[in-house]
């Protein structure tokens, strides 16, 4: 190891390190920082005093209450639903052999696509207005059910729209890297299987959910972030204003916080940022623990 | 048996592609007109398309998010092969602490980050311009592990051979490493267009002004205060052309995507 060399491989890093340096780990900290200030007065970049009146006062508006529940619903409906749709839909691929490669190239799609455009396709699929009852409706009264206006109407319509948006947004993931490890799986387990007579369903049981477990954790644990920041797909729902449509969520709250209407509160919308945080460290925390003691039991 | 349910989730997959395609051509009266939405056209019209072009700037919109892709890319490309061939290949005090810094840098979500971010490029009296748009948004450690693991696979004698050849390691990294890692480099490129493409959060964090909105703000724009609300054929036509360039791109590298995207991707 020479000294010239040393210099050099700094230098190779130099703008990396600035970069991570100026836009992630310096923020990091200064976000902490933020969440502690209190009264903090953008124009003049001053303070009265440091403390937890930033957490006290988010966690006790209305405005995030609403968003914290509107998030734990969407998160634990979309990440079960979506992780069990997406394993029978791999291993109904896995099964299949013609048409296999066209099946994927189809369900890879959600995931190339913009979600605020395609977001402004499923506002007008589940819309309501004076013109037209929509596409969905429609189908609601051929099975002579009551047609409701998914977008501006009652509560869980439209949470029911931000799960089926979300799922649909997240399945093609899920499906490449379910598929991918059960083409993984040693054939030779199957082979044994089939030799011994063993029914599909304990197949499965026994020998495919033990191999791809360490994978189903993988996108239940990136499920359950994932979910946590949702927000994009929200605004392509129901517009920029969330809280009005009472469909905002964490993330929203925060930059609805920091910019927007509503907007020029940096120290509120870092409470709310560390808040966000906290939750997506213990959920991976307490996944984490979870899945061990499955690995050893 | 198995077929049916494959069929299914793809026709739920398509169906809103078709649903904008075929809105897309029906004309602003006979879209009004249907009290009843029809699933076909036998009159379609590329009305809408005029429309969306000329009634907002798509085109604009269009264009500062190909160069925002262009320049974001490339210059995360230059920097994290740089940062992958240092890590990969030279030696240096304390590689391994600073390379198990930079994966803990993984675990840090932008949204903690964004605030901060904001506060530094409104200071820095950025906003509203590209160089505010693209610094924060071109350092990726992901890409950076993924180019140092692939570039680590390179063998060792190639490096050595350069060296008494008298080769620097500049030329070595360009002439050498760079041609036979092409298809992880492309990979990688390709991924972060796709991100970029389709990036929303940050851009509408920084720019208020439309001649520097990308397509994801372009289109939130046009919802709420483009054609006018009822003029849903026009808004599908934009949708339309926001969603073909990626799609194409799709389509050309199905194969190096999903390969990219089950090594780790993470949608975002």
């Amino acid at each position: 190891m020479n000294m010239d060399n040393s210099k050099k491989a700094w230098l190779y890093l130099l703008p990396s390190l600035i970069l991570l340096g100026a836009f992630l780990l310096y923020p990091l900290l200064d976000v902490f920082v933020y969440s502690l200030e209190e009264g903090f007065n953008f124009a003049s970049q001053t303070y009265l005093g440091v403390g937890g009146y930033n957490y006290l006062y988010v966690l006790h508006d209305p405005y995030f209450l609403q968003a914290l529940k509107n998030t734990f619903i969407l998160v634990l409906i979309t990440v079960p639903v979506s992780t069990c749709l997406a394993l029978l839909i791999s291993v109904a691929l896995s099964s299949v052999g013609a048409l296999r490669q066209l099946y994927q190239t189809i369900y890879f799609l959600p995931y190339v696509t913009n979600t605020l455009a395609v977001g402004l396709v499923f506002m007008v699929l589940f819309q309501k207005t004076e013109y037209t009852d929509g596409m969905v409706n429609l189908l609601i009264q051929w099975f002579g059910g009551e047609g409701v206006d998914f977008i501006n109407g009652p509560y869980w319509a439209k949470m029911f729209v931000l799960c089926f948006y979300t799922v649909w947004v997240v399945m093609p993931f899920k499906i490449l890297v379910l598929t991918s490890a059960l083409a993984s799986v040693n054939q030779d387990y199957y082979r044994a299987a089939r030799v011994d007579g063993t029914s599909r369903l304990r197949t499965f049981t026994r020998i495919t959910l033990p191999m791809i477990a360490p994978m189903l954790v993988y996108l239940v644990i990136t499920g359950f972030i994932g979910a946590f920041k949702a927000y994009s797909d929200a605004v392509a729902l129901f517009g920029t204003d969330l809280n009005a449509a009472g469909m905002n969520t964490i993330v929203g709250y925060v930059y609805d916080m920091l910019y927007g209407d509503s907007g020029g509160y940096p120290s509120y919308a870092s409470a709310a940022a560390m808040v966000l945080f906290v939750i997506v460290l213990t959920i991976t925390c307490i996944n984490l623990l979870v899945s061990r003691r499955q690995f050893r039991g | 048996m198995n077929y049916l349910g494959l069929s299914v989730w793809a026709v739920l997959v398509l169906f809103p592609f078709y649903w904008m395609v075929l809105t897309s051509l029906k004309s602003y009266g006979s879209y009004n007109s249907e009290r009843v939405p029809q699933f076909f056209t036998l009159s379609p019209t590329l009305e809408n398309y005029k429309e969306a072009f000329i009634a907002v700037p798509l085109g604009g919109y269009l264009l500062n998010t190909l160069i925002f892709s262009v320049l974001t890319t490339g210059a995360m490309v230059a920097v994290s092969t740089l940062a992958a061939y240092a890590f990969a290949r030279l030696n240096f005090r304390g590689k391994n602490l600073l390379f198990a810094l930079f994966l803990s840098m993984m675990m840090i979500p932008s949204e903690l980050v964004v605030i901060t971010n904001f506060v530094t490029i409104t200071n820095l009296n950025l906003r509203n311009s590209f160089p505010g748009l693209i610094l924060p948004s071109i350092t990726s450690v992901f890409y950076i592990y993924l180019l140092k693991e692939n570039f680590e696979q390179v063998p060792d004698e190639l490096y050595r051979a350069a060296k008494v050849d008298g080769t620097s390691d500049l030329k070595y990294l360009w002439k050498v490493i760079l041609p036979i890692c092409r298809p992880t480099l492309v990979t990688v490129t390709i991924l972060k267009v796709i991100e970029c493409w389709n990036s929303y959060v940050w851009p509408r964090l920084i720019t208020d002004e439309q001649a520097y909105f990308l397509v994801s703000n372009g289109i939130q724009e046009i919802r709420e205060n483009g054609f006018g609300r009822e003029n849903i054929p026009a808004m599908m036509a934009a949708v339309v052309v926001i969603s073909i360039p990626l799609i194409v791109l799709f389509l050309a590298s199905r194969r190096k995507i999903m390969e990219g995207v089950s090594r780790g991707g993470i949608k975002g």
